[in-house]
C-alpha cells in the first residue's frame, strides 16, 4: 500500500521520536510512505488564530502539492491533521474563493490512529507482534484536535472515540476506563501561561491514576510535550505518556530501547518493565504447560 | 463581567457583517451555557464563552477586542462542538483576535499574541517552525527572558530542539502568502 506522508513540524523537532515509530511501523506492515515534497508548516493553532487568509493558504499550497501523488494522506500530528482537514473541506466547498480551479482530488486525509484502528491495519499489525507489551493500564488520552469540531475532523465518534483503545488492546496493553480522555490539556497556552497548563495537566494525570493508568497513551505530539512537561511531581513519580506508535513499535521488535526511553522528559521505563515481565510470564507459562503435559 | 450599559443600537454593524460572511450564527445563541460549562480554560476568562457571544450578537466589539478571553481561550473547539446551534464559536474568537490585531488594540494578555507572531515569523522566514529561533523570537517580544530555562535545556539535550531550521525550497511562495494579499483582508 502506498500513502502520501506529511509529517508536519513538531515530528521534526519535539516528536522526532513518534515520526521514527511511525515510518518503522509502516515499513513492518509494508506501507510506503512517500512524503509531500517540499511541505511546508500548516500554520498550526498560531495561524489560524490570527490570519485566516495566512492560515488557509499554507494548508492549501500543502494540498496542492499532495494532489501531484494523488494517494491517500496520512498525517501523524493533530493540529495539522484539523488545518489540513479544514482547508481540504473549504477548497471542496468552494475552490473559486481561493483562487483555485478544479481542485476535486480523489485523496482522503487519514489520521494515524483512524488508519492505525481499522481492522486490516489492525490484522498486520497483530501479526507481527513479537512480544505483546504486557497488560500494562493505560490511560489513552485524544485531546482535541483530531476530534473537534467533528464536521471537519470527520471523526467517527467525537466524545467517545474508540481508535486508541482498539489499537493498544491489539498488541497487549489494558487501556482504562477514565473521565478526561478528550479534555485540552492547553497546549498551545503552555509557553505564554505555563501556570494554566500545569492545572489543566495535574487535572488529566490525575484524572488517569483514578482510572488506575500507570501511563498514558496519545497521538498528538503537543498533548505528549505538554503532559510530560507541566507535571509538577519528581521525574520519577511522574505520569509517561507514550506515543500509540511507540507501543505498537516495541511490541513489534520485542523490545523497548533505552534510548528511546530517554527522549522522554519524565521517567518512562514502564514499557520496558511490563514487556519484561509479560515475556518471563509467557516463559513459566510454557515450562507450566510442558510440565502438564509432562505428568500427564 | 463588567458592569457596562449595553445596547444593540450602538452596535457594530460591520462586525456583524463580517461574522455572517463567516457563516458563524451568533444571532441563534439561546445562552443555555453548554459552551462555558465545557470550556477548559474559563476559569481564567474575563468573559465566558456565552458572554462573548451574546456581546458578540450585539456588535460590542469594543469590549470584546479588549477582554483576555480572546487571548486566553486554547482553540479546543469543544465550546463549538457542544452547541446546540452549531454556533462556530472558536471561528468568532479567531475573528475577534485578528480585528484585535489588525486594529492595534492592545492585548489584555500580551505574551500570547507576541508567542503567534513569533511562531508565524519563523514559518514566514523558513517556511517550516524553526522552534530555537522562534523561542529566542517570543522571549525577546515579550520579555520573559528566564522562563522555562530548565525545560528548554533538557529538550535541547533530548535531541527535541533541532539546532538549524529546515528550510523549504518554497519559500517565495511562502512570503507572497504573508505579504498581505488576499480576499480575507478585504472582509
Amino acid at each position: 500500500m502506498k500513502m502520501t506522508y506529511y509529517p508536519g513540524c513538531s515530528l521534526q523537532g519535539t516528536a522526532r521520536d513518534y515520526n521514527d515509530t511511525i515510518v518503522e511501523i509502516c515499513e513492518a506492515i509494508g506501507v510506503r510512505l512517500s512524503e509531500i515534497e517540499d511541505w511546508n508548516c500548516c500554520g498550526a493553532s498560531s495561524a489560524h488564530m490570527t490570519n485566516h487568509e495566512v492560515a488557509m493558504q499554507l494548508s492549501i499550497r500543502n494540498l496542492l502539492l499532495a494532489a501531484k501523488n494523488g494517494s491517500d494522506i496520512l498525517i501523524p500530528c493533530s493540529a495539522c491533521y484539523q488545518r489540513l482537514k479544514a482547508a481540504d473541506k473549504a477548497l471542496r466547498e468552494n475552490p473559486e474563493y481561493w483562487d483555485v480551479t478544479d481542485y476535486n482530488p480523489e485523496f482522503k486525509l487519514v489520521h494515524i490512529s483512524s488508519f492505525l484502528a481499522e481492522p486490516e491495519i489492525l490484522a498486520l499489525i497483530s501479526e507481527k507482534v513479537i512480544q505483546p507489551v504486557g497488560k500494562m493500564k493505560v490511560a489513552c488520552y485524544y485531546g482535541c484536535l483530531s476530534l473537534r469540531p467533528p464536521h471537519i475532523t470527520e471523526a467517527a465518534s467525537h466524545e467517545m472515540p474508540t481508535t486508541l483503545e482498539n489499537i493498544v488492546t491489539a498488541i497487549g496493553a489494558a487501556p482504562v476506563s477514565w473521565s478526561h480522555r478528550t479534555e485540552c490539556c492547553s497546549g498551545s497556552l503552555t509557553m505564554t501561561r505555563p501556570d494554566i497548563a500545569t492545572t489543566l495537566v495535574a487535572e488529566i494525570v490525575e484524572a488517569a491514576r483514578r482510572g488506575g493508568a500507570t501511563a498514558m497513551v496519545t497521538d498528538c505530539p503537543m498533548c505528549q510535550a505538554n503532559v510530560e512537561s507541566r507535571q509538577e511531581t519528581a521525574l520519577e513519580r511522574a505520569m509517561p505518556v507514550y506515543y500509540a506508535t511507540e507501543l505498537i513499535a516495541a511490541a513489534l521488535t520485542g523490545a523497548y530501547p533505552e534510548k528511546q526511553q530517554k527522549v522522554h522528559l519524565v521517567s518512562a521505563s514502564a514499557l520496558q518493565t511490563h514487556m519484561e515481565q509479560a515475556a518471563q510470564n509467557a516463559g513459566a507459562k510454557l515450562e507450566t504447560s510442558a510440565q502438564e503435559e509432562e505428568s500427564v | 463581567m463588567q458592569n457596562t450599559p449595553i445596547s444593540p443600537a450602538k452596535g457594530n454593524k460591520k462586525l456583524l457583517n463580517k461574522l455572517s460572511t463567516r457563516n458563524i450564527e451568533v444571532q441563534t445563541c439561546y445562552q443555555c451555557a453548554r459552551c462555558s460549562a465545557g470550556c477548559p480554560v474559563a476559569d481564567y476568562f474575563d468573559l465566558q464563552p456565552m458572554e462573548v457571544v451574546r456581546l458578540a450578537a450585539y456588535g460590542m466589539e469594543d469590549q470584546l477586542l479588549a477582554s483576555t478571553t480572546i487571548w486566553l481561550c486554547a482553540s479546543c473547539d469543544t465550546c463549538a462542538t457542544r452547541c446546540p446551534n452549531d454556533i462556530d464559536i472558536t471561528g468568532l474568537m479567531d475573528v475577534l483576535r485578528e480585528l484585535a490585531l489588525r486594529k492595534g488594540v492592545p492585548a489584555a494578555v500580551p505574551q500570547v499574541p507576541a508567542f503567534h507572531l513569533s511562531f508565524l515569523d519563523s514559518v514566514k522566514r523558513w517556511g517550516r517552525t524553526y522552534e530555537i529561533g522562534m523561542i529566542g523570537a517570543y522571549k525577546l517580544r515579550s520579555g520573559d527572558f528566564t522562563g522555562d530555562m530548565k525545560l528548554g535545556l533538557s529538550m535541547l539535550a533530548k535531541g527535541k530542539l533541532s539546532l538549524l531550521p529546515h528550510s523549504i525550497e518554497g519559500k517565495p511562495e511562502i512570503r507572497e502568502i504573508f505579504a498581505g494579499k488576499g480576499k480575507e483582508y478585504e472582509r
